[in-house]
């Protein structure tokens, strides 16, 4: 019953061979059925197929370089909170009422994700308003919920798409919803599919039972290296005004404040910051789990004085010892605190753990970066 | 998670397992493998690897399981001491 209607933006029309051009340009081929004014057809849509007196996307499961660069572009945190599509109903290959319905999120990288695993699968593509947020976090947030699943469920008629009544909803989802309550309410069963995309296509062949492996989370070093470049945005704006406060500060002296010296100063501190931001954004994400220690506070530590040390073994002369202990107090602090908020992005952090090494790691943190502000300030005056 | 592992005994989830009807909906979704099943009775192996997700709690059709849920990211905690527990965050 479904009719292919294949998106061709030309088409030969006879009239306009025949006829002479006459004011405008050739003419186009005439509105499609699915065409409504108002909308755009995205550029992820390769056709419609009529179901249930409607038109569904067809939706393209090879990624263009539009696609590709977008995941650049969220993956270094530009404008993230705009990488969304519109939830609704969405297929691919040419679906019947037998075909699985798949849950998922309205965030377009998840949702990029999971049709380029989708090659040659006919199925139904449930996306959910998560307000643009991956399934594992809307799930924590409460988005990704029991509410949004029965109401897109009723808003988009899935009763009269298919014969079955089952859901495979991504186990990351199940912390906001509950499958006994979705079947209660609307009478869909969830069966909880695999953690990755990719492995969705073994799931459905395998008669949608799960095995060991696509049940548990994985935190890879290329899962954890795409996360670095975000890791390092988030950090900007901060760490610009901490530059700008540290230059300040680096002028300070007997007549008040010397815009000379604070140039000739600043450099070090700046250093000793940055080498921290690189031990605890950047090297702690990288070497997780050869990094001793389990609290993340800690293991900051460690790396931001392994990055700072060099420095000050160096012997820069023009340095005082209270400066050198300023330049490796402020890396030991960033570096811990720029850990621990890697805390946030990794899949096996508890949050009692979490509060509970920060009442910890804040104050000492604290500490570091009191004792740097000191032996910095204090130097110019000890007049040496 | 073998591979990592963190802070120990912090975790607040509980099980009663007198009142659990061992349909084992808590080892399908939970993503750290905290519960095994046993003569129909479903128990925590490894509650140090829990992190606090609430899918258990939230699909545990008898209401067995209890857990206190939450994000486990600094930044949000942060917020919460500053605004309040129930205040909207902003976060991952
Ligand atoms: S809260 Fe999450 S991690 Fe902990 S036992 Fe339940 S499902 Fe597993
Ligand atoms: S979900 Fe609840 S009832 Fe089912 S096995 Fe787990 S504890 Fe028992």
């Amino acid at each position: 019953m479904s009719l292919q209607t294949e998106l061709k933006p030309m088409q030969e029309l006879p009239m306009a061979q025949s006829s002479e051009p006459c004011c405008g340009p050739p003419l186009e081929p005439p509105s499609k059925q699915y065409e409504k004014a108002g909308y755009a057809v995205s550029p992820y849509t390769k056709s419609f197929i009529k179901k249930a007196n409607r038109y569904i996307p067809q939706i393209k499961t090879n990624l263009c370089l539009g696609d590709r660069l977008g995941s650049i572009r969220v993956r270094l945190g530009v404008n993230r909170s705009a990488y969304k599509i519109p939830p609704g109903i969405y297929c691919t290959g040419t679906p019947d009422h037998d075909s699985p319905v798949l849950v998922s999120a309205n965030y377009k990288l998840s949702f990029d994700t999971l049709r380029s695993e989708l090659k040659e699968v006919a199925c139904w593509i449930l996306v959910l308003d998560t307000r643009g947020v991956n399934v594992w976090c809307a799930a924590g947030k409460k988005t990704f919920s029991t509410d949004e699943l029965i109401r897109q469920v009723k808003e988009c008629n899935i009763e009269q798409l298919v014969l079955h009544r089952d859901l495979i909803v991504p186990q990351l989802g199940a912390p906001g919803i509950s499958a006994h309550q979705v079947k209660k309410e609307c009478g869909f069963k969830i069966t909880w599919g695999p953690i990755r995309a990719r492995d969705i296509q073994h799931f459905l062949a395998n008669d949608r039972k799960p095995w060991a492996a696509m049940r548990e989370m994985t935190f890879t070093v290329m899962e954890r290296l795409v996360l670095i470049p975000l890791e390092i945005v988030l950090t900007i704006r901060p760490v610009l005004i901490i530059l700008a406060l540290l230059l300040l500060v680096s002028g300070i002296n007997n007549d008040i404040f010397s815009f000379d010296q604070a140039l000739i100063r600043w450099p070090f501190i700046a250093g000793g910051l940055g080498l921290g931001l690189f031990g605890g954004t950047v090297l702690v994400p990288l070497f997780l789990p050869w990094i001793p220690g389990r609290s993340f506070y800690l293991k900051g530590l460690i790396t931001g004085l392994s990055c700072v040390l060099p420095l000050t073994l160096l012997k820069l002369n023009s340095l005082q010892p209270f400066e050198h202990l300023a330049i490796i107090m402020t890396a030991l602090g960033i570096s811990s605190y720029a850990a621990m908020n890697f805390t946030g992005a990794t899949p096996f952090t508890s949050p009692s753990g979490v509060e509970k090494e920060m009442r910890r790691g804040i104050p000492l943190q604290i500490i570091c970066c009191l004792i740097a502000l000191a032996a910095w300030v204090t130097t110019p005056f000890l007049g040496i | 998670m073998k591979t990592f592992r963190y802070l120990e005994n912090v975790s607040t989830l509980l099980l009663d397992q007198e009142g659990c009807i061992g349909c084992g909906m808590c080892t399908a979704v939970c993503p750290h493998q905290v519960f095994t099943m046993e003569n129909k009775k479903s128990s925590i192996q490894d509650l140090d690897a829990c992190i606090e997700c609430g899918a258990c709690a939230s699909n545990c059709p008898v209401a067995v399981i209890t857990v206190t849920p939450g994000v486990g990211c600094a930044s949000y905690i942060i917020q919460t001491w500053i605004k309040g527990r129930d205040a909207v965050i902003e976060c991952c």
